[in-house]
C-alpha cells in the first residue's frame, strides 16, 4: 500500500502546486486543502502504514500486544490537520475580505494595490 | 570591578531621570560618577606601578568556558584612568556645551553607555567579552556621531563610521577567534603568555591580517583614515571625548595589549612601522592644510594614532617607552584643545581657524590654557609633549630596520607637526581682531574651562617632572605592552643629542611653514582635487553598489506575483533535494507491489477521481464537493491503517472545511481562466516534476531506516510514565505538550485574525 501511496501522495503535490500556481484566488484556496492533505499523508505514509495495530494498550497490561503503529507520527499529523485548518479559515476569510475591498478575482490585479 | 562598570551602564539608565531633577547642575552631577571611578581606579596603582597585574573573574557563560573577567595591569589601567578622568571633563563640559539642547538627557545615555563599553573594552581579560565591548562603542559613538540626528551630514557620516569600525569588527571576530584557537585559551592573560606558540602557529598570518585590519579601522589608519574627521559632525564634547582617550584608540589599544603575543616578527615590525608612517605623515599633512578648527585637530588626531601604531611596531624599550608618553601626551592635549574648540564655537561662534584672530583680549583664560596645550602639541620644550617627542625620535632613529624611511617621516612629521601647533596656539589668539561670527561677550563659563585648564596644565607638569608620570605609570604600562619589565624613563633632559638637534630644526622649520601658510595652502590646492579620488570615494562606490544590489535583488525577487514566489520555493526545494539525493546516492530499491485487496483499491480510484476533478472542474461547487470526498477518503485511509484519533478529527475539520468553503467562496465570483495554455503547460510541468520528485522521496524511504524510532520510547513509557492507554493522547497531552499548546496559540491567533476581519467589516458598514 506504501508504494502505491506514494503515487497518490505525488500527484496530490503535483495538483496542489498547480493549482495554487493559478491566477484566480479560489483555485488558491483549493490547492491550500490539496496541499494540506498531501503533507498529512506523507507523513503518515513515510512512517508505516500498518492496518489492525492501533497504537492503544489494552487493559492490564503496559505495552500494545505486539507491533502497533507509529504514535508520533499519528500524533504529528493530527497536529498538522487542526493547524491546517487553522490557517484555512483565516485565508479564506482574508481573501473574501480582500475581494470585497479591491473587488478582483486576479491576484495580478490585487498586486497593484500596494504601489 | 564588575559593579564600577555596570554601575556606568546603571547610571546612564537613569540619566534622564538625573538630569529633569538636578536640571542645570546635571553635568556636574553626572560627572561624579567619573571621578569616583577615577578615583577608585587610582586605588590600583601602587599594586600596578610595582609590577602587579590583577586578573578578576565572573562567571558568565561557565558551559561555554566563557568568563566575565577583567585584567588590571599598567596598560590596561592607563586606559582606564584615561577614559575616566577625560570623562569626567567630558561630562560636565557638556552639561554647559549643550545646555540649551533638548536632547541632553538622551546625551547623557549615550555618552555614559560609551564611557562604560570603552573601560570594558580596556579592562576585558577575556577575548568575547573584549569583542563585545569593541561593538558596543562602535554603536555608542555611532548615536554620539549622529546626535544631532536631524542634520542629513551627521547622519550620514555616523553611518559611515559605523560601517567602517563594525566592518573591521568583523575581521576582528574571526582573528579573535583565531587567536584563541592559536592561544589555546579566550583570557588574554593566559595567551600572552604564550607568545611563542601563536607566533609559531599555522594560523599566525591570517589571524595577524584579521586583527590589523579590525585595529586600523577602529584607529583611523591609511586607508581608513577618512571617516575620523567625519565623525567631526558630533557635537564638541563627544569629538574630545572619542579623539582624546577613547574610540580609536581602542584600535592602538588592541595593538598594544597584543604585542607580547603577536609581535616581534618581520611582519609585525614592516605593516605597523610602514602603515603607521605613512598615517602619521597623512595626518599631520591634511591637518595642515586644513583650516576648519574641528578638522585640523582631527587630522592631527590621525597622526597620533599613525605615531602610536609605528612606535608598537617598533617595538624596542625606548618606542615602547615613547608609545605609552605620547599616548599619555596626546590625550591630555587633544582633550583640552577639542574642549577649547568648543569654545571657540560656543563664544565667539568661529568653527574655521580663517575667522579668528586676536582672541586673547576676548578670552584671556582660554587662550593661555590653549596656547599651553598646542605647546604641547608642537612638542616645545618643557612640556610633555616634548618629552615624548624626544622619544619617540630617539627610538625612530635606534629602529630594528628601515630606519631611512621612518625617520624621513618622523622628521617631516615634527616639522608639520610644530605648523600644525602653531595654527592652533597662534591663529585664534593674536594678530588682529577678526570679525568673528558672535562677538565674545564673557570669559567661557567654569564648567567649560575646567577641562581644558586641568588637562594642559597636566602637560606642562609631567613635563617638568616626568618621574611622575614614569614611576607611577608609564612605565607598568610600557611593562605589559613589552610583557617584561622596562628599564628606561622618561626625562625631559637627555642632553645635546641628535633627536634634540632634529626637535631644534623642527622648531624653526615649522616656524616657517606657518609663517607662509597662506602661500602653502595655495600651493597644495591640488591636494583637494586629488582626494576626490582618495579611500572614501572608494567607500561611497562601495555603498553605492550595496544600494544597487539591494535594489535590484527587491525587483527581481519580491516582485509581487504570488506565483513567482511559488514556483522559486518549489523550483529550490526540487533543486536542492535533487542535488542532495544525486550527492548521498539515495536510491530507490525494487518496488513491491502487494497485491491490493478491493476496498483498498476503491479509496486509490476515489482520491485519484477526487483529485482529478478538483483541478479539472470548472464549477465551484463540483470543486468544494471534490475536495470533501477527498478530504472522506483521507479520513478513511486513517481508520482503516490504526489512526483513529487521526480519523476522528479528520472527519470533523473536513466538515468544517466544507462548509466555510460553501459559505465564503459562493460570495465570491466564478472560476476565471486567466492563463494561457502555453503557461498552463509550464505549471503542470512544474508541478509534475516536483510531484514526481516526492514519490521518489517517499519511495527511497521506505527501505531505509538510518536511526531507531523514538517512538518505541513513547510506546514503552505511555503506560507507566504517562498513566494513558491511549498513546497518541499521551504523546499530544504529556510528551508533546508543547507542541500542542503552540497548536493552541495558532488557532487563537487564526481567530483572533478572523474575527477582526470579520470585525473590521462591520465597522465599514455602519
Amino acid at each position: 500500500m506504501e508504494v502505491v501511496m506514494a503515487f497518490v501522495v505525488g500527484g496530490l503535490y503535483a495538483a496542489a502546486i498547480y493549482m495554487m500556481l493559478r491566477r484566480s484566488i479560489v483555485k488558491l484556496v483549493i490547492g491550500l486543502v490539496l496541499l494540506s492533505n498531501a503533507a498529512n499523508l506523507l507523513i503518515f505514509t513515510v512512517a508505516g502504514m500498518k492496518s489492525g495495530a492501533p497504537p492503544l494498550i489494552p487493559p492490564g497490561m503496559t505495552v500494545p500486544d505486539g507491533a502497533s503503529a507509529d504514535p508520533l507520527a499519528q500524533a504529528v499529523v493530527l497536529t498538522a490537520i487542526v493547524i491546517g485548518f487553522g490557517v484555512l479559515a483565516f485565508a479564506v476569510v482574508l481573501i473574501h475580505r480582500a475581494y470585497e475591498v479591491v473587488k478582483a478575482d486576479d491576484m495580478d490585479q490585487m498586486k497593484d494595490t500596494d504601489r | 570591578m564588575l559593579y564600577a562598570i555596570l554601575s556606568i551602564f546603571l547610571v546612564a539608565a537613569v540619566a534622564p531621570v538625573v538630569h529633569r531633577l538636578t536640571g542645570r547642575a546635571s553635568g556636574w552631577v553626572l560627572g561624579l560618577l567619573p571621578a569616583a571611578l577615577f578615583v577608585y581606579f587610582l586605588s590600583f596603582l601602587p599594586a600596578v606601578s610595582s609590577g602587579e597585574s590583577i586578573v578578576l573573574v565572573w562567571p558568565w557563560m561557565p558551559g561555554l568556558d566563557i568568563q566575565l573577567s577583567f585584567l588590571v595591569d599598567g596598560l590596561s589601567l592607563l586606559f582606564a584612568l584615561l577614559v575616566s578622568g577625560i570623562g569626567f571633563f567630558i561630562v560636565t563640559y557638556a552639561g554647559r556645551y549643550l545646555q540649551a539642547h533638548r536632547d541632553l538627557g538622551r546625551f547623557y545615555v549615550i555618552i555614559l553607555a560609551f564611557m562604560g563599553s570603552m573601560l570594558g573594552l580596556v579592562l576585558a581579560d577575556n577575548l568575547i567579552a573584549l569583542f563585545v565591548f569593541w561593538e558596543l562603542t562602535s554603536i555608542t559613538s555611532y548615536l554620539l556621531i549622529g546626535y544631532n540626528h536631524e542634520d542629513k551630514d551627521a547622519r550620514k557620516y555616523a553611518l559611515q563610521g559605523l560601517f567602517v569600525t563594525v566592518g573591521g569588527g568583523l575581521a576582528l571576530l574571526a582573528g579573535i577567534i583565531m587567536l584563541a584557537m592559536a592561544g589555546g585559551s579566550w583570557e588574554l592573560s593566559e595567551i600572552l603568555n604564550n607568545g611563542d606558540v601563536v607566533r609559531e602557529h599555522a594560523l599566525y598570518l591570517p589571524l595577524l591580517l584579521l586583527i590589523l585590519l579590525g585595529a586600523f579601522t577602529k584607529s583611523a589608519q591609511v586607508p581608513f583614515h577618512f571617516w575620523l574627521p567625519r565623525a567631526m559632525a558630533a557635537p564638541t564634547p563627544v569629538s574630545a571625548y572619542l579623539h582624546s582617550a577613547t574610540m580609536v584608540k581602542a584600535g592602538v589599544y588592541l595593538l598594544a595589549r597584543l604585542n607580547p603575543s603577536l609581535g616581534g616578527t618581520d611582519i609585525w615590525f614592516t605593516t605597523l612601522a610602514l602603515f603607521g608612517a605613512v598615517t602619521m605623515f597623512t595626518g599631520v599633512f591634511l591637518a595642515f592644510r586644513s583650516t576648519g578648527v574641528k578638522k585640523v585637530l582631527a587630522y592631527s588626531t590621525v597622526m597620533a594614532l599613525g605615531t602610536l601604531t609605528m612606535l608598537i611596531g617598533v617595538g624596542t624599550e625606548t618606542a615602547l617607552l615613547a608609545a605609552m608618553a605620547f599616548l599619555l601626551a596626546h590625550s591630555l592635549y587633544k582633550g583640552a584643545l577639542f574642549m577649547v574648540a568648543g569654545i571657540l564655537d560656543h563664544e565667539a561662534g568661529a568653527k574655521d581657524f580663517l575667522q579668528t584672530g586676536g582672541l586673547r583680549s576676548a578670552l584671556p583664560v582660554t587662550a593661555a590654557f590653549a596656547i599651553l596645550a598646542a605647546l604641547s602639541l608642537g612638542g616645545v620644550i618643557p612640556l610633555f609633549g616634548f618629552v615624548a617627542k624626544e622619544l619617540m625620535l630617539e627610538a625612530v632613529l635606534d629602529a630594528p630596520g628601515l630606519v631611512g624611511i621612518l625617520s624621513l617621516f618622523a622628521v617631516l612629521t615634527a616639522i608639520l607637526g610644530v605648523a600644525v601647533a602653531a595654527i592652533v596656539g597662534i591663529r585664534p589668539w593674536f594678530g588682529a581682531r577678526a570679525d568673528t561670527p558672535k562677538t565674545p561677550q564673557h570669559e567661557a563659563p567654569v564648567a567649560m574651562l575646567a577641562g581644558p585648564a586641568v588637562l594642559a596644565s597636566l602637560g606642562l607638569i609631567f613635563g617638568l617632572g616626568p618621574g611622575l608620570a614614569d614611576q607611577g605609570l608609564i612605565n607598568a604600562a610600557a611593562a605589559s605592552v613589552q610583557g617584561a619589565p622596562v628599564d628606561g624613563y622618561l626625562a625631559l633632559w637627555h642632553g645635546i643629542n641628535l633627536p634634540l638637534a632634529i626637535s631644534a630644526f623642527s622648531l624653526v622649520a615649522g616656524g616657517l611653514l606657518y609663517w607662509r601658510w597662506e602661500q602653502a595652502r595655495r600651493a597644495l590646492a591640488w591636494v583637494d582635487r586629488a582626494a576626490e579620488y582618495g579611500p572614501e570615494k572608494g567607500y561611497f562606490k562601495m555603498m553605492d553598489g550595496l544600494v544597487w544590489i539591494s535594489e535590484w535583488q527587491t525587483r527581481v525577487l519580491q516582485n509581487g506575483y504570488l506565483r513567482y514566489y511559488v514556483i522559486v520555493t518549489v523550483a529550490m526545494t526540487a533543486g536542492l533535494v535533487g542535488v542532495t539525493a544525486q550527492l548521498f546516492e539515495v536510491s530507490v530499491g525494487t518496488l513491491h507491489f502487494e497485491r491490493l485487496q478491493i476496498h483498498e483499491m476503491a479509496i486509490i480510484a476515489i482520491l485519484v477521481a477526487s483529485m482529478l476533478f478538483a483541478v479539472l472542474t470548472r464549477s465551484r461547487l463540483g470543486a468544494v464537493a471534490a475536495l470533501g470526498s477527498l478530504g472522506f477518503t483521507v479520513a478513511l485511509v486513517y481508520v482503516l491503517y490504526s489512526a483513529a484519533d487521526v480519523g476522528i478529527t479528520q472527519v470533523l475539520v473536513e466538515t468544517l472545511t466544507v462548509i466555510l468553503l460553501v459559505l465564503v467562496l459562493f460570495r465570491l465570483p466564478g472560476f476565471l481562466n486567466l492563463s494561457s495554455s502555453a503557461l498552463r503547460v509550464r505549471d503542470a510541468g512544474i508541478a509534475l516534476v516536483t510531484g514526481g520528485m516526492i514519490t521518489l522521496l517517499i519511495l527511497s524511504t521506505l527501505d531505509a531506516r538510518l536511526f531507531p524510532s523514538i517512538s518505541q520510547y513513547f510506546i514503552e513509557e505511555s503506560e507507566p510514565s504517562g498513566y494513558g492507554r491511549n498513546i497518541v493522547n499521551v504523546v499530544l497531552v504529556d510528551f508533546r505538550a508543547l507542541d500542542t499548546l503552540g497548536e493552541i496559540f495558532v488557532l487563537a491567533l487564526a481567530a483572533i485574525g478572523v474575527y477582526a476581519m470579520l470585525r473590521f467589516r462591520a465597522e465599514d458598514r455602519r
